[in-house]
């Protein structure tokens, strides 16, 4: 049922390897890449919410209750 | 019909909408697995040479579903865009944001593989006929998009922005679909279409149209993850996002 003879013949792909697996590479590093940039970024953003949240908790026990609107000017 | 507006709605708020994506998005990956694995299977495992092209026409099984997705990407990317002009809906607009990078990155897979499957058939890696081209152009409209939502710092400005320039390009669509017909071109015609059968063998079009689901299920998840990310960070001054962030340890 399988195509091919040979692990070689498989590799070789009629002398199309360079091409075939040139595309089957890079589709499955950037397919692999992009999800995985996603689950950095998404840490990476956690983490700076929290400590913005955390600090602008401490700035209102500091000042007191109702300046939440201040405590959100940072606008990074 | 009133009914199925206010559930609409309701899905449209991004409160809602974030945990729902969060449970799909395994269920996507799990597919896009299986499909992947099935149609990579059939494609480079099973199916037969091909009569004019040899080995080397196995660039379909991962050319095909990137150019089709390349494409579909920017129409949804659009109907998103034009949803958010016309109903003025948050959700809109984090939908075509979070679409955009995946879109160029399958327009680029296209040209890619395109390039590496030009050079044994044709003898170039590239020419400027129209197929190439427009597929270019579309690229070149995903980064555009991208780069002008980064540019403009009020998200809702930025998703206007970007929503006109999605719905000015989506002419380019049929222009790429329709470029082997309306022009000579070194592009071979569709081999699959709506409206005839497949001019290929039932086994090469079984493992194409897999490995098309995978990408279609890949992209779905993809920007699941990604519309959460956006969500977060642009509604990180809310309460609900205070509450999740402060849940969760």
């Amino acid at each position: 049922m399988i195509h091919w003879n040979s692990l070689a013949e498989f590799l070789a792909m009629g002398r199309h390897g360079p091409y075939v697996w040139g595309s089957l590479l890079v589709m499955a590093l950037l397919m692999v890449a992009e999800p995985m940039l996603l689950l950095r970024g998404r840490k990476r953003l956690i983490a700076r919410l929290r400590r913005q949240h955390r600090a602008e908790a401490s700035e209102r026990r500091q000042t007191g209750a109702g300046s939440r609107s201040m405590a959100n000017g940072s606008n990074d | 019909m009133s009914n199925k507006l206010i559930n609409w709605f309701r899905y449209a708020s991004p409160q809602t909408f974030y945990p729902l994506a969060g449970r799909m998005i395994p269920w996507f990956w799990g597919l896009a697995a299986i499909f992947g694995v099935a149609g990579l299977g059939i494609g480079f495992l099973l199916a037969p040479t091909d009569a004019q092209q040899g080995e080397g026409y196995r660039i379909i099984f991962l050319h095909v579903p990137a150019s089709w997705m390349s494409m579909f990407i920017y129409l949804v990317m659009a109907f998103w865009a034009a949803t958010g002009l016309a109903f003025n809906t948050r959700l809109s607009g984090m939908m075509a944001s979070a679409l955009a990078p995946t879109g160029a990155l399958f327009a680029f897979l296209s040209l890619w593989t395109g390039a590496l499957w030009g050079k044994p058939m044709w003898g170039t890696w590239w020419v400027w006929d129209a197929r190439l081209t427009s597929e270019l152009i579309l690229l070149f409209l995903y980064i555009g998009f991208i780069a002008l939502q980064a540019a403009i710092d009020d998200p809702r400005r930025a998703d206007k922005a970007g929503a006109i320039l999605a719905l000015v390009g989506v002419v380019n669509i049929p222009i790429i679909y329709f470029s082997v017909q309306w022009w000579n071109t070194l592009h071979q015609g569709a081999s699959v279409s709506l409206t005839r059968a497949p001019s290929m063998a039932a086994m090469m079009l079984w493992g194409m149209l897999l490995c098309a689901l995978a990408c279609w299920m890949y992209s779905i998840a993809v920007a699941l993850m990604r519309v959460r990310v956006i969500m977060l960070e642009r509604e990180r001054h809310t309460d609900w996002v205070r509450a999740l962030l402060a849940g969760r340890e």
